[in-house]
């Protein structure tokens, strides 16, 4: 069984607003390359990939990004998981590409790599967050989707996945080949890799491709949407901070100010 | 002038709360461009959202009233909605990115070699040419964006939208498409749906919310905080720190990847106010923090903010709440 888990480097979404800015001319944030992470929930996806791979005998994980040379990092990380193969997709000429056209690259990835049983990707990635990838890729490859899935069991020919729904969560059973994205659960919080396998990840081969390897198509390449303008949130509000040290008497005058406005 | 079509999913024989917000969007869009909405209902209850829909401003509803649509399934909604997309010649398809949508937007924009843009909140309009504006890098930032093709899938952000007041005597026209989803679409299959066990009173719906994040330090905190939350009448929400500790179960997560709350109180207790948590709280109307550094940024959104050590406070505040209001 072959399975595929799509990652992506994003910029740390945990970076303190204060130091966060976007700059005018690139529509970017500022800095954007000192805080690169693997992105959460694909991060999750990657977890439960190697979790499927360590219950089917014979299975293998291949991580892959589309990216430039720095997002290797993200696919040293997965191999630090323990993931078989690494493969990295980039093309110079790619700019500003947007989720649809990063679906049809990465499902001609897929293909020529020989197809997948099971493509995970995080449900949707934490800077842009478009959530567009899983199921341009299904589309693309005319396979399944099942997107929001937290839980995943294998089968012959088939996957259970679990999945949130309004108003709860259900189980369903979809046939294989299929794309599943993942957000995070209690199951598939990522490992803590072993420092053994952090420095065997250092040595092993990351496979290029690039776009001439690829089937292309030119139009499905060129970005759906373009970002024109991008700038801060600002939901500051004036906050009154209770003065005092003392939490009890912090509690009561909060009590007072929330019973004076009224709200109890 | 431009041609507009929502889907308007159904709960039951009633429009669901994002169809309602997703139409809402679409007749504010037709306002601004001088354009039309449409739009298109599945399932054996079509007629009846069709003429929902057109009570909150299409002027023509598409229905499918076939009884496979009764329950969702992607194959089959990506298919029938898709073909109404073709058949009605509209630019712009319009659907609620809710958990559904969530699935739909991507397929439909492929299918139908369209533009997808998702998580929508609001748009610029300038004679023809309409520019979307949804938030990005986890609620920090705006981004304006323009599409590249003729047609745009677009996804409109749960809660973003204020929803019209229907209008029973507006018109319009039902048309039923002929079109038959089958049997052997259907790929994926349930095999069994769980209700999530909410408390008595749902966070969408609760009046009072009091939050509890990482800085509770494990789930006995949260017994105290339900304990004020019952006096209160509230409900008990988290962070997705305090969630992925396994503290509490992820369905009281409140935030952008959690649920979209409005109370009128929300006290955010050991949370730090990531952008992620803030998205849930956009419109809540009186913020308390609670929190042991002044200088985290919760207290840029709380009206009112208390530095201290949570312990300190909430038993505190639960005894004198109970005095005045018990
Ligand atoms: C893709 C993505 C989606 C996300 N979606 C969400 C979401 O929907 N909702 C969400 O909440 N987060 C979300 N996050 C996570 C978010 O970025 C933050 O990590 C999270 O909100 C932090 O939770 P926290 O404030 O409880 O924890 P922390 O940031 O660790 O803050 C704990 C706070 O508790 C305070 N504290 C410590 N001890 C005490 C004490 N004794 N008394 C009082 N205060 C104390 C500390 O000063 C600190 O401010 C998302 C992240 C990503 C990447």
């Amino acid at each position: 069984m072959h399975i595929v888990v799509c990652l992506k480097q994003v910029l740390d979404p945990e970076i303190t607003p204060k130091y966060f800015k976007i700059d005018p001319d690139t529509n970017r944030p500022e800095n954007s390359d000192t805080d690169l992470v693997l992105d959460s929930f694909a991060e999750n996806a990657l977890e439960l990939a190697i979790q499927l791979r360590d219950k089917v005998p014979g299975a293998t994980v291949t991580a892959l990004c589309l990216g430039d040379e720095e997002s290797e990092e993200v696919l040293r990380r997965a191999l630090a998981f323990t993931a078989n193969a690494a493969v990295r997709v980039w093309d110079e000429e790619w700019e500003n590409l947007d989720g649809q056209a990063v679906g049809h690259i990465l499902a001609q990835t897929i293909t020529s790599l020989g197809g997948a049983q099971l493509v995970l990707t995080g449900y949707q990635a934490s800077d842009i967050e478009e959530g567009l990838v899983g199921p341009v890729m299904a589309e693309e490859l005319g396979i399944p989707c099942v997107t929001l899935v937290s839980e995943l069991e294998v089968e012959e020919n088939s996957a259970k996945a679990t999945v949130e729904v309004e108003g709860g969560y259900a189980v369903v059973s979809v046939p294989t080949p299929a794309v599943f994205t993942i957000i995070s659960s209690e199951t598939n919080v990522p490992r803590l890799p072993k420092v053994k396998d952090i420095r065997l990840a250092r040595s092993k081969p990351i496979n290029l491709l690039e776009s001439e390897d690829l089937n292309l198509d030119r139009e499905c390449c060129q970005p759906g949407v373009k970002l024109e303008r991008a700038y801060l949130l600002n939901r500051e509000v004036a906050c009154e901070v209770l003065p005092g040290d003392d939490g009890a008497e912090l509690a009561s005058e909060l009590a007072d100010r929330l019973l004076a406005l009224k709200i109890l | 002038m431009t041609r507009i079509l929502v889907f308007a999913n159904q709960q039951g024989d009633s429009l669901s709360s994002g169809a309602k917000e997703a139409l809402a969007f679409g007749r504010r869009l037709a306002s601004s461009t001088g354009g039309e909405v449409r739009s298109v209902t599945l399932g054996p209850f079509a007629e009846a959202g069709a003429r929902e829909a057109i009570a909150s401003g299409a002027s023509i509803a598409y229905t499918i009233s076939n009884p496979l649509l009764a329950e969702y399934d992607v194959e089959l909604f990506v298919n029938s909605i898709h073909t109404v997309f073709e058949q009605s010649g509209a630019d712009i398809l319009i659907l609620s990115f809710d958990k559904i949508g969530k699935d739909l937007v991507g397929r439909l924009a492929t299918r139908a070699g369209a533009s997808a843009i998702t998580e929508v909140v609001d748009y610029t309009a300038n004679s023809d040419k309409v520019s979307w504006i949804r938030p990005i890098y986890g609620d920090k930032a705006f981004g304006e964006y323009s599409t590249t093709r003729q047609k745009v899938v677009v996804g409109i952000r749960q809660k973003s939208q204020d929803v019209n007041v229907p209008v029973e005597t507006s018109k319009g026209e039902i048309i039923e498409v002929d079109y038959a989803p089958s049997e052997e679409m259907i790929v994926t299959k349930l095999v069994v749906k769980i209700q999530a066990a909410l408390s008595d009173i749902s966070l969408e719906d609760a009046r009072i919310i009091i939050s509890g994040g990482r800085g509770l330090g494990g789930p006995e905190g949260f017994t105290e905080l339900q304990v004020l939350a019952n006096l209160l009448g509230g409900t008990v929400g988290a962070s997705r720190a305090a969630c992925d500790a396994g503290w509490v179960p992820s369905n009281l997560q409140v935030g952008q990847t959690g649920a979209v709350v409005a109370p009128d109180l929300y006290i955010a207790v050991g949370i730090s106010g990531a952008s992620q948590h803030l998205a849930g709280i956009t419109n809540a109307k009186t913020v308390v923090a609670i929190n042991t550094d002044p200088e985290a940024p919760i207290f840029k959104r709380a009206n009112i903010g208390v530095v201290a050590d949570y312990k300190s406070v909430i038993q505190a505040l639960t005894e004198k709440l109970k005095k005045v209001l018990v």
